[in-house]
């Protein structure tokens, strides 16, 4: 069963699983647990550059953007200004015009400030962005920021590096059916079982970075997460069996012994 | 004393001595930074790459110049 590929803001993708940058040890082992991944989109922070650190290695030399859709963000923002204006800057360092946009409202939970997500998508929008907005797991916002012109939206399965897993896959689910766009969940896996759930509840991608980053064992989680990506998408794509309440028998009822 | 600081400007939030005004390819030069790598903002207004070498970076300029970095 070969699965079908996705598009977000006209490109198209094979891979489900993006991953994020940060926490890594090094420029060398985010490259490897990248690599590991199968991501072919990769989240990357937009920061002044270090003015008394001159020689400092770019993270693009790692990551050649000929090869990774190289999706900037938005992080640390917390107004709708602050985060326009980041895009614009991150857009003139000519990786295209895909953002993934997050108005940080609270800085212990770090939930998205939804109206001003909202006003921030908007402007967005409007100059030619392809944003994808990091919110929370709430159907009506997430029909919003579709009708703005969003080219995916990405709830949070729960806080940005909180690894709790799915906290509310009955939102996800409505945002899931109402969705004319991309649902690709965003912040709060844990390991992989986490990220096979939200394939298999039928989202279109996972998104995450702390999971991997902070694991033991990068390398072997990014490959983890790959394969439960997979895992789940394909199960979902197969149709799993009704759940019930009592047995039914796997082996033949009749032709039994004595 | 007052002619080793007479052009300054403030660079990512601190301030930053220069001779003269100067190109901002040529400050980029300096500061040993790639153009393909870097997006810059004068005065709050973005500066788009093709106009680096027309741009004159002037006493009083606040610039920004940003990078991609490590983030989720």
């Amino acid at each position: 069963m070969q699965d079908t590929s996705f598009e977000l803001g006209g490109i198209e993708f094979h891979s489900r699983l993006i991953v994020g940058t940060g926490k890594y040890r090094d420029f060398a082992q985010t490259k490897a647990a990248v690599e590991a991944s199968g991501a072919e989109i990769v989240t990357v922070a937009v920061r002044r550059v270090n003015i008394t650190d001159r020689g400092k290695e770019n993270l693009l030399d790692y990551l050649d953007p000929k090869r990774y859709q190289i999706l900037p963000n938005t992080a640390g923002c917390f107004t709708a200004d602050e985060a326009v204006r980041t895009c614009r800057l991150a857009r003139e360092v000519g990786v295209g015009d895909l953002v993934k946009l997050e108005v940080i409202g609270d800085n212990r939970t770090l939930f998205p400030d939804v109206a001003a997500t909202i006003e921030a998508a908007r402007v967005l929008v409007k100059e030619g962005f392809k944003v994808m907005p990091y919110v929370t797991d709430d159907p009506v916002t997430c029909l919003r920021l579709q009708e703005i012109g969003c080219v995916a939206v990405m709830p949070l399965a729960a806080p940005i590096g909180s690894g709790l897993g799915i906290r509310n896959p009955f939102n996800l689910a409505i945002i899931i059916e109402q969705a004319k766009v991309p649902v690709i969940v965003d912040a709060g896996v844990g390991t992989a079982s986490d990220a096979a759930e939200a394939m298999e509840f039928g989202c279109d991608g996972v998104l995450m970075n702390t999971a991997i980053a902070g694991a033991k064992d990068p390398l072997a989680m990014a490959r983890a997460m790959k394969l439960a990506v997979e895992a789940g998408r394909l199960a979902f794509r197969a149709g799993r069996i009704e759940r019930r309440l009592y047995a039914t028998a796997s082996s033949p009822l009749t032709g039994l012994i004595g | 004393m007052l002619d080793s600081i007479a052009t300054s400007i403030i660079l990512n939030g601190d301030p930053y001595p220069l001779d003269a005004d100067l190109p901002l390819t040529a400050l980029l030069e300096r500061l040993n930074m790639r153009r393909t790598r870097v997006a810059v903002e004068i005065n709050h207004q973005i500066v788009p790459r093709a106009r680096y070498d027309e741009t004159i970076v002037r006493a009083g300029d606040h610039v920004e110049i940003i990078n991609f970095v490590g983030g989720g």
